[in-house]
């Protein structure tokens, strides 16, 4: 008799595929599979991994400051707010009071449309496209704000070293209230489709468990510690920009239903908390503006000259749409280029919570588990599942099939 | 909860250093109108202070790592190991940082996961990305470098064992590779133009 001989099939390991619509970049996932449960996760990340921190120490501070901006396609705020934090604290620059306003209220809004982008997603993986279209659709209206305010919808180059480069006046006040309306009602809305749907709840109720124990041992951040009843908030532990001015709580979701089980529902609960706090803190924030300059050193080239100058280092740290952002900085005297730089995004963070969410849960689970931490590192174009005997690789189309079908199946059996 | 202060944090964490303390330094920064402080705390320490000095921290409250940092001092490599304490207390929390200065002869560090698991993703990116060893790591793959990566090249070193220039891609001469850096790309063939409509090319 002749043996044939099961080849494993090459290139899954080095992967780079397209952007998937549940992770917004590549990474993979090897999981031991038994029957439909999995046994044991494991990922790997890195295909996408450009070096910046290699680019960032061979160019100047500005320079460095836009190239952060440019880590993160979502997040255009976090990077270049928190690199220039690091900067302002190594040259003690006293950034005036207004551009600290000014940054804390694009940052609710960027943490808006992020959240409200991350509802439709996790809709689309639950084969629950209809949530996924209206979620989109009112993440325009804030799209189209930071527009209004910033002149760009992604990368809003509005933060410098020492201030902000573009002023709020009072003539947009109105038009950013009337977003502010436009999202209370977009809010409860948004809450009725999520939060009171059968199918979401039979989906994400206890999928996907990441345990308080657990949450504080392996150092999630964001959204993804808070609901699994983590009080870690950069904005109310560590006050910076304005947010020290007003008064913000930590957003666990026992605040709307009683209890924190740590589950995929509560991080959905725990954004839409987020959404509904970030339009009452731009509210305050435009009611409290002060008056003054925009920036501290306005001339570029004087300000490249101080920072020649200084020498030492910081941690500048901001709380991004998914958690903690931190950057570490250390300038050397007479040099124009950081002597170390490391950023530290969010989902670093909290790529280790996905092992002890994903182990005993269902392979058509998968997609709304990875999509639930909201991660940054983004798109699984492929997953491998390891049996025993066969190793095979699913697809993305495949693996949202399956997640879709067991939507299905669960809305069949509540119709019957 | 009574809270330290960070400068009693710093004496706290300097005693269970013992005799492999350098240096402590306390910061604050202050920003917005209420002039809110936020508070750290910078360690120097020896590499065999580190658990110590560690588990002294776990005992004032359990801590957050948020990333270890790095830097390249030349015949040094210094760790700078970031850990937030008082977390989940309004405006109280204070950053902790232990830098440890590894000598380059002697690129070794103990590993922290057994007192904080969470650790294992900054510590497998130091070993890729620096070339230092840590020691009893539980799971010592790499983690964002591809398999195929030559060894020995370490992306953040910056002496011999740094990203050589060969291995950086000129992304502006991607498609123009017979060009050097100040020619100009050679102009494209003009239209040919049809005598009967000589505005509209053929």
């Amino acid at each position: 008799m002749k043996t044939i001989e099961v080849k494993k099939p090459s290139g899954y390991a080095t992967q780079i595929g397209p952007a998937h619509p549940a992770l917004k970049e590549p990474v993979m996932f090897s999981l031991d599979i038994e029957g439909e449960r999995i046994r044991k996760a494991d990922f790997v990340p890195g295909m996408a991994h450009r070096g910046v921190e290699w680019m960032g120490m061979r160019r100047n501070c500005i320079q460095t400051m836009y190239l952060a901006e440019r880590i993160c396609g979502i997040c255009g705020i976090t990077h270049s707010i928190s690199f220039s934090r690091a900067v302002e604290q190594i040259a003690q620059i006293q950034v005036p009071n207004r551009a600290h306003y000014i940054r804390s209220i694009v940052g609710e809004l960027e943490r808006i449309h992020s959240h409200l982008l991350w509802a439709g997603v996790a809709a689309h993986e639950l084969g629950f496209d209809s949530a996924f279209y209206l979620a989109w659709r009112v993440r325009e209206n804030v799209m189209d704000l930071l527009e209004y305010l910033t002149g760009n919808r992604v990368h809003y180059a509005i933060i410098q070293i020492g201030g902000v480069r573009r002023d709020i006046v009072p003539d947009q006040f109105p038009r950013i209230e009337e977003s502010m309306k436009f999202f209370e009602g977009a809010y409860a809305k948004l809450a009725a489709v999520f939060l009171d749907d059968t199918t979401v709840q039979m989906r994400c109720r206890d999928c996907g468990v990441l345990t308080t124990d657990e949450a504080r041992e392996l150092c999630p951040v964001g959204p993804t510690a808070r609901a699994s009843g983590i009080k870690k908030d950069v904005r109310v532990d560590h006050p910076y920009a304005a947010y020290g001015d007003v008064e913000i709580e930590y957003q666990t979701p026992d605040l709307l239903t009683g209890e924190v089980r740590g589950d995929v529902y509560d991080r959905i609960v725990t954004r839409l908390l987020e959404v509904k706090q970030s339009i009452g803190i731009v509210r305050q924030l435009l009611a409290m503006l002060p008056d003054g300059p925009l920036l501290a050193i306005p001339k570029p080239a004087v300000l490249l000259a101080k920072l020649k100058g200084v020498a030492g280092e910081a941690v500048g740290r901001h709380e991004a749409p998914r958690g903690e952002v931190m950057h570490y900085v250390r300038l050397e005297a007479g040099k124009d280029e950081p002597a170390a730089w490391k950023v530290k995004a969010s989902s670093y963070s909290n790529y280790m919570a996905w092992i002890p969410m994903m182990e005993g849960e269902q392979i058509a689970d998968i997609p709304i588990i990875a999509a639930s931490i909201d991660p940054c590192i983004s798109c699984t174009d492929r997953v491998a599942l390891v049996r025993p005997d066969v190793r095979q690789i699913v697809t993305k189309e495949e693996l949202h099939r399956l997640s879709v079908e067991k939507t299905r199946r669960i809305q069949a059996g509540l119709a019957k | 909860m009574n809270l330290l202060t960070p400068q009693q944090i710093a004496e706290v964490l300097q005693t269970a250093a013992g005799a492999g303390f350098v240096s402590a330094r306390c910061a604050e920064w202050a920003e917005g109108v209420k002039g809110r402080k936020s508070k750290q705390v910078w360690l120097k320490i020896a590499r065999e202070s580190l658990i110590p000095t560690l588990k002294r921290l776990v005992e004032i409250q359990y801590p957050h790592v948020s990333v270890i940092a790095f830097c390249d001092t030349g015949a040094q490599v210094d760790l700078m190991y970031h850990f937030h304490v008082y977390w989940g207390i309004p405006h109280e929390e204070v950053l902790v940082t232990l830098t440890v200065s590894l000598d380059k002869t002697d690129l070794k560090v103990p590993t922290i996961t057994g007192i904080i698991p969470g650790a294992l993703t900054s510590e497998r990116e130091k070993q890729e990305m620096l070339g230092i060893e840590v020691v009893d790591i539980p799971d010592g793959r790499r983690l964002f470098l591809p398999e195929d990566f030559p060894a020995g090249v370490y992306p953040w070193r910056k002496d011999e064992t740094g990203i050589p220039p060969d291995m950086v891609k000129d992304l502006w001469a991607t498609g123009r590779e017979n060009l050097r850096f100040n020619d100009n790309p050679p102009p494209p063939d003009p239209a040919p133009v049809n005598p009967a409509n000589p505005v509209n090319p053929v």
